[in-house]
């Protein structure tokens, strides 16, 4: 026992740990590591502390609002342990022997991470928690599945007519206020924009409807608010509804007018706008609509009434406050204006159309994309990593765990541990099983295959794309400039016109040296797509297989926990362009791999699914 | 509905987790008192969790003085010997406790008279047995709680008197009522009627408490030289209850009274169930744990036994 118990230690002490991300899970992770005796511990962390994270980032004060997470984590833990080694990055990964993930990372850069982790041979522990639900894995090269061998769920998307004109439900007004309307207000003018798109004989009086969003010069703020409420609410509605066709099986919408809903002039009542400027200091985030109406609680339901106003002033304060940032916004969830302009747009949209309304407070969270998190699943998930990285340390392969927190018992268990998954033999990732690729080999350019297949839905960061011995593409800073003037004018051609033609039958290879990744692409031409199902006009098959290998105990008791958690992390994005910001993309180069080898890794994001 | 809306401040600090319990429940939580003594390592990590959540005041007791041992996974005291000299640990915990929600009132005087939940960490029989009775004779309902952790090993027991909360069955609110037993009567369930199959843990913790108390030992005094007495112990049990000796196994006997170092990741684990229950307890939202839990790391099964009279009826 005692011997046992010193190799326990020595495994713990020899270990020199790398955390990515130290948030909910990260804060729990790192303390917990400290207290268990692991002594040189690295953690890097991009983000920034906000006062939302400090109901469960127990190592962040509010004095500390602003400053690097990983830098403030690393200084309390310290104050607790001064004697161990820890190093906070506020950027990149570098180069440990042991990895632990603790951070909101995307999917793609999840799968970046995987490959890191398969091409290094690193064990990896990867976990996540929502509200009170929580899941940790472990994934070792050859012995459980790794990261990619099962489907994860993919950000939930919706038909774009669903958004543009029949909205059934809370969260597709929501879409289209911050993704159509407010992106054609305030983001970039030069953006394709659905708005207009399904409204009536669109296309004769495209040039008129494109007017009305361009404010004049000296046209007063009020009246162009107006005319743009007008014109969503009303105008469009009623064009919509001239399209009968669309309305047999459906409720009808109701087009709403601001005369109908506002009285003639706000500016005397309300508009306070003009006044307070004086006074109040210019800071975009604390710009709000709603003091200047009387509103305090986010959590209140408005009325139409009370949405048209917000809408309003929302609008005239973007106009008279943050004119600057007009035509470079993107909707963000703290920015309380945004917030306030899209909540007040998607309940007058939702009045019209006969869905619920919904308060601030839920219509922030459903724009955006708000997880639900406690501070007691972080720790219980926390101690869970920790456990199964000791064993892995141990390398006790026999007692790898996956566990699962959940909400209500199931067979009793509050804490389910299950046998890891085997690896999937079909997978494209660790299994190498060469993928299908349908396309018009004649229609598509290589630059849609990059785009749509290589970077997209493989995530590959610096690919190469090779036909036998023909490169027909590549990345990389060491290129000379007649190479990078080849493979663009490649870019810009169809597969079969490639200088090695790639069509029905052919092979292509693709690899990303960074993720020492390679695979292998069976190309089918195909020469009709649906656009509404199959809108990219291609399909990848064989890259998202579910293992259908696994002992069936494991894969029975956990259905409840899967259910539960897909449907509180189905987050409402229209597209996922977010979804590969390199600001969360770590980087190991390969030099350093060489030199100083990951031993193990854990990661623990807030979203992960089987 | 239950008074005052929460501030400004408050919803912002929340936000995250009124989105998981809702606003009501949390105008609950920064209403309650609670009640905490035995600060090590498991009470550590369920004290910041709830401060966290946002309690109204956390009552700390711990008479013992700081030394070496206490800060082992005990991360709300700093280890300079010249801060902590001499002082308890509920006054050393306080002050990190007070630093990490300054909306919550944490002392380590009595300043509520009632509190609306007590937890007894790394209690003796007598006393769970003394406090819970204390508790069920006071004409408020406390939440009583006992929380306990051997090796790599917890307990957590559960009395709610009678409860009632409400759960979500389908999309509609469902009124619930649980009658819960007292520590006293859940410990003294005859062994024989309990399935088989209950986690090992719990007649294991009976033993250990037994021999603690027979021999008038503080929590956890114990070492590898006590076993032949905790098995004449467990063998005593076993025949008073007509159950075979291998009803509770020699090797978790022996792993309790030898793992007296805390584990910090077990800790991690049982205090963070402990305070989503507590939290549960105070908010009257969704099901409680009845009325035993245990966690082992070893097997890694976190489990819910509900050990009451009712086998025996």
């Amino acid at each position: 026992m005692d011997t046992q118990q010193q190799q326990q230690q020595s495994a713990i002490q020899g270990a020199k740990v790398l955390m990515v991300g130290a948030g909910g899970i990260g804060c729990e992770l790192l303390k917990t590591l400290a207290l268990s005796g692991f002594h040189d511990i690295h953690i890097i962390d991009m983000d920034t502390i906000e006062v939302s994270n400090l109901n469960r980032q127990f190592l962040f004060r509010r004095s500390h609002v602003g400053q690097s997470k990983a830098k403030v984590a690393r200084d309390a833990v310290l104050r607790f342990r001064p004697h161990i080694n820890i190093r906070s990055y506020h950027a990149n990964v570098k180069n440990p022997d042991l990895m632990l993930f603790s951070t909101d990372l995307t999917t793609w850069t999840q799968g970046h991470v995987n490959r890191l982790c398969l091409a290094a041979d690193v064990p990896l522990v990867e976990s996540g928690t929502t509200g009170f639900l929580g899941q940790v894995t472990v994934h070792v090269k050859g012995k459980t599945e790794c990261y990619e061998c099962q489907t994860k769920p993919t950000p939930k998307t919706y038909p774009v007519c669903t958004i543009t004109s029949t909205p059934t439900k809370f969260v597709h007004c929501i879409v289209w206020a911050k993704e159509l309307l407010f992106a054609k207000l305030f983001g970039d003018k030069n953006q394709d924009n659905d708005l207009n798109v399904r409204a009536n004989k669109a296309a004769s009086s495209s040039k008129e409807t494109e007017d009305v969003f361009e404010r004049a010069e000296d046209e007063d703020i009020e009246q162009y608010g107006r005319k743009i409420y007008d014109h969503v609410f009303g105008y469009n509605i009623e064009a919509a509804l001239s399209n009968e066709e669309t309305w047999k099986n459906r409720r009808r919408p109701r087009p709403i007018y601001s005369k109908d809903v506002l009285p003639e002039s706000l500016s005397q009542k309300n508009g306070s706008t003009q006044n307070c400027s004086a006074t109040s200091v210019d800071d975009s985030a604390t710009v709000s609509a709603m003091p200047l109406l009387g509103l305090k609680n986010p959590q209140e339901l408005w009325g139409l009434t009370q949405n048209s106003l917000v809408f309003i002033e929302a609008l005239k304060l973007f106009f008279a406050k943050r004119k600057k940032e007009i035509g470079h916004l993107t909707f963000d969830k703290d920015d309380q204006l945004a917030v306030e302009f899209v909540t007040a747009a998607a309940n007058i949209r939702a009045e019209s159309f006969g869905i619920p309304l919904h308060s601030l407070f839920e219509a922030k969270g459903i724009a955006g994309n708000i997880v639900h998190a406690v501070a007691t699943t972080n720790a219980i998930v926390a101690g869970l990593i920790v456990i199964e990285a000791i064993k892995v340390l141990k390398k006790d392969a026999d007692k790898y765990r996956m566990t699962y927190c959940l909400e209500h018992p199931s067979r009793k268990m509050l804490l389910m541990p299950v046998e890891p998954f085997e690896p999937n033999p079909s997978c494209y990732v660790c299994s190498k099983t060469p993928l299908v690729l349908e396309i018009n080999t004649q229609k598509s350019k290589l630059r849609d295959l990059v785009d749509k297949i290589v970077k997209a839905k493989l995530g590959m960061n610096l690919p190469l794309i090779m036909h036998g011995a023909s490169l027909l593409y590549e990345v990389g800073d060491d290129l000379d400039d007649i190479m990078v003037a080849n493979y663009n004018s490649n870019l810009e051609k169809s597969l079969s016109e490639l200088p090695s033609p790639v069509i029905n039958g052919s092979i292509l290879t693709v690899e990303d040296l960074q993720q020492e990744l390679s695979c292998k692409i069976n190309v089918k031409h195909r020469e009709e797509f649906d656009e509404e199902k199959e809108p990219e006009g291609m399909v990848l098959s064989g890259w998202t297989q579910s293992p259908a290998t696994n002992g069936e105990s494991a894969s029975t008791s956990n259905n409840e926990s899967a259910v539960e958690v897909t449907e509180s992390s189905s987050g409402p994005e229209i597209a996922s362009k977010k979804r590969n910001s390199p600001r969360h993309s770590p980087r190991i180069t390969r030099e350093k791999q060489r030199t100083s080898r990951v031993k193990m890794m854990m990661i623990s994001w807030r979203l992960k699914i089987p | 509905m239950d008074g005052e809306e929460l501030t400004e401040q408050e919803t912002a600090l929340y936000d995250r987790q009124i989105r998981v319990w809702g606003a009501n429940a949390q105008r609950r939580l920064t209403k309650s008192h609670i009640f905490v003594s035995g600060i090590q390592g498991t009470v550590a990590e369920f004290c910041k969790n709830i401060v966290l959540a946002g309690v109204g005041s956390v009552t700390l007791m711990d008479d013992s003085l700081v030394n070496e041992e206490s800060l082992n996974a005990n991360f709300l005291i700093p280890p300079d010997e010249n801060a902590y000299r001499g002082k308890t640990v509920a006054e050393i915990c306080c002050d990190s406790l007070k630093d990490f929600n300054p909306m919550v009132l944490v002392s380590v005087e009595k300043v509520f008279e009632k509190f609306d939940v007590v937890v007894i960490g790394y209690g003796s029989l007598a006393t769970k047995k003394a406090v819970n009775e204390k508790c069920r004779k006071l004409s408020k309902r406390v939440a009583f709680y006992t929380v306990d952790c051997r090796d790599s090993c917890g307990e957590i027991f559960v009395d709610l008197h009678d409860y009632k909360y409400t759960k979500k069955k389908l999309e509609e609110k469902v009124e619930c009522e649980l009658n819960f037993p007292s520590f006293q009567e859940a410990v003294s369930v005859p062994w024989k009627p309990i399935p088989r199959r209950t986690a090992k843990l719990y007649f294991a913790m009976r033993v250990i408490e037994v021999f603690e108390e027979n021999e008038g030992r503080k929590h956890g005094e114990c070492s590898l030289l006590d076993l032949p007495t905790v098995l004449e112990i467990k063998k005593k049990l076993c025949e008073a209850n007509s159950v075979s000796e291998s009803h509770v196994p020699d090797s978790l006997l022996e792993r309790l009274i030898t793992g007296t170092i805390e584990f910090p990741p077990a800790c991690a684990i049982i205090g963070g169930i402990l305070a989503q229950e507590v939290i549960k307890g105070v908010s009257g939202k969704g099901e409680p744990l009845k009325n035993f839990f245990y966690y082992d790391a070893q097997d890694g099964k976190g489990v819910m036994e509900d050990i009451s009279n009712s086998f025996t009826s």
